[in-house]
């Protein structure tokens, strides 16, 4: 192993260097950590990169999903048909990547459309679930956009779930952690695009730099706009401060028409509230009233019996008469 | 005999009459409190590690972050079934009666420890009342939106919004259930001579006689004869 560090990569389609390489996404690229205060300014902040997704070019194959199983080593449940295109039924905490089918009849044109969107990690750049995971540093963000949950730190708790936007974080029921795309952080380290874009066969997807996957994006909402797709456009949600997956629709004024795909998609407000100032204000009166209990209890007078009030009892206990003999009195 | 009582709960009596000794709580009744109290105590630290960041380091007291999320829900749910116990035998007594309010109006006379000013009471005066019913609201409240997001058992009981909402009232719940949990430590040791009904099972009759006048009448009112008389 040579001690040059491996190139970042800009493209999953090129072929990656053959000799092996160290890691090239250290601790030090991490810039936001899940439970974690300021984090010390990283020394150097590696090229955003994204995925781009071009839904128009999707043949619903699922080389992607297959090439996510391989690389990832995860073993999805075999399943029963139940009438429908996606396979497995859902994401899974062993499926990171799921094509997703809508059947859409454009009342438009009146004609059948068949909506196919890869769903799986968007990778925000203000990512829910890293602000509501209570554990420390099992969920980080890289300088290069790339969020990634580190299993070492998870406790499994399922707070990711509550805090994402996409509902993409799955718990796994074997080892009770959280599992989701890692936009192939491991392969990224290594000069190489993630396994899913390499596999595509009609270059659907597509990675490098932020800056290219926005130009390319453009390209083709250029090209779909010309043949008619006049609302086509490129999502990347500004509500989480734009995502490091983003999709070319042919439809992007209703993303919601791809299986559910949120139209405005956000952390949500409650989640803001309970990881906001609830935390600190909450700490705060706890503190306070138990400090404010101490402090009295180590100052105030104690509220005492006096041995007047236990002859008193003796007093009414002895003139006190037993139901039975009360009549005489 | 009928169990004419109106201020006192089965089991509670005078025990001796020279210094008059009072038994307040049977032993089940204070084992149960305890279960309860522990149960409670471990849920706070637990909880308490997942409120806040600086916190975290308590789960290393159940043997680590995984380790903690597992307990916590399951002692959770003994909690609720030693606290319904309790509930069983106490809600009666804690109802709320006419002398609660005149009694809540002077409080202030009894923090400046002129008890002797406030109406007599019962088993229970109105400030125990409130633990009592705070804590069995707050409990409810917990468990409901505990379950919720009971990941491990219960991942898709509820949508991912509902789940939001539950998982911030459940922290919101906690918080008052701490600060009921501080006001009923600090009530009991600030109240000299409370502790022992919850350790001994008895009190002494002048703290009897200060605190809870009818509840110590009725006991004296009911002491038991020889029956041949």
């Amino acid at each position: 192993m040579t001690d040059e560090r491996a190139p970042e990569p800009l493209t999953a389609a090129t072929n990656p260097p053959l000799q092996p390489l160290p890691s090239n996404l250290l601790a030090s690229d991490v810039v936001k950590a899940s439970a974690t205060g300021d984090l010390p300014a990283p020394e150097r902040q590696l090229t955003p990169v994204a995925k781009l997704i071009d839904v128009s070019k999707c043949i619903g194959c699922k080389a992607c999903q297959s090439a996510c199983i391989e690389w990832n080593d995860t073993h999805p449940d075999l399943e029963e048909n139940t009438g429908v295109y996606e396979n497995p039924h859902d994401l899974t905490p062993d499926m990171f990547t799921l094509m997703r089918f809508t059947e859409y009849e454009n009342p438009e044109t009146n004609e059948l459309e068949w909506l196919i969107r890869k769903d799986g990690c968007m990778h925000c750049a203000d990512p829910g679930c890293l602000k509501a995971c209570p554990a420390p540093g099992a969920i980080v963000q890289y300088s290069n956009g790339i969020v990634d949950f580190i299993s070492d730190n998870c406790i499994g708790c399922g707070y990711c779930v509550t805090g994402c936007p996409f509902n993409i974080p799955r718990i796994s029921k074997t080892a009770h952690v959280s599992k989701k795309c890692t936009l192939c952080s491991d392969r990224v380290a290594v000069g190489q695009g993630p396994a899913c874009a390499k596999a595509c066969p009609t270059k659907a997807i597509t990675f490098g730099t932020k800056e290219d996957m926005v130009e390319l994006a453009e390209e083709r909402v250029e090209d779909l706009k010309s043949r008619g797709y006049d609302n086509a456009g490129l999502y990347d949600p500004e509500g989480v401060g734009g995502t490091h997956v983003m999709y070319v629709l042919h439809h992007a004024d209703k993303p919601s028409l791809y299986a559910g795909l949120p139209d405005d998609p956000k952390i949500s407000p409650v989640v803001r509230g309970w990881k906001g100032p609830a935390k600190t204000v909450g700490l705060a009166v706890a503190g306070l009233a138990a400090a404010g209990a101490l402090l009295h209890g180590l100052f105030a007078r104690p509220n005492e019996v006096t041995p007047h009030e236990e002859a008193e009892a003796e007093e009414l206990v002895d003139e006190t008469r037993p139901e039975p003999a009360d009549k005489e009195v | 005999m009928a169990e004419n009582r109106v201020y006192s709960a089965p089991g509670d009596e005078i025990e001796t009459k020279h210094p008059v000794v009072v038994s307040r709580y049977r032993g089940f009744t204070r084992l149960n409190h305890w279960v309860t109290a522990l149960c409670m105590i471990v849920l706070l630290i637990s909880g308490f590690s997942f409120f806040h960041p600086s916190l975290f380091w308590m789960t290393g007291l159940f043997g680590g972050g995984q380790t903690t999320r597992w307990l916590h829900p399951i002692v959770g749910i003994v909690l609720v079934a030693s606290f319904l116990l309790l509930f069983l035998q106490m809600w009666k007594l804690n109802l709320p009666r006419r002398e609660d309010v005149e009694w809540s109006l002077r409080i202030g006379d009894l923090l400046k420890g002129d008890e002797e000013k406030l109406p007599e009471l019962g088993k229970y005066n109105a400030g125990q009342k409130l633990v009592f019913w705070g804590m069995s609201a707050l409990i409810a409240v917990l468990v409901t939106t505990g379950v919720m997001i009971w990941e491990e058992y219960f991942p898709h009981l509820v949508s991912i919004p509902t789940r939001r909402i539950a998982v911030a009232v459940h922290a919101l719940a906690a918080l008052g259930a701490i600060l009921i949990f501080i006001l009923h430590v600090y009530a009991a040791i600030w109240t000299r001579g409370t502790i022992r009904a919850m350790t001994r099972g008895t009190v002494t009759g002048g703290w009897a006689f200060r605190h809870h006048r009818k509840w110590l009448r009725e006991l004296a009112g009911r002491r038991r004869t020889d029956p041949s008389k």
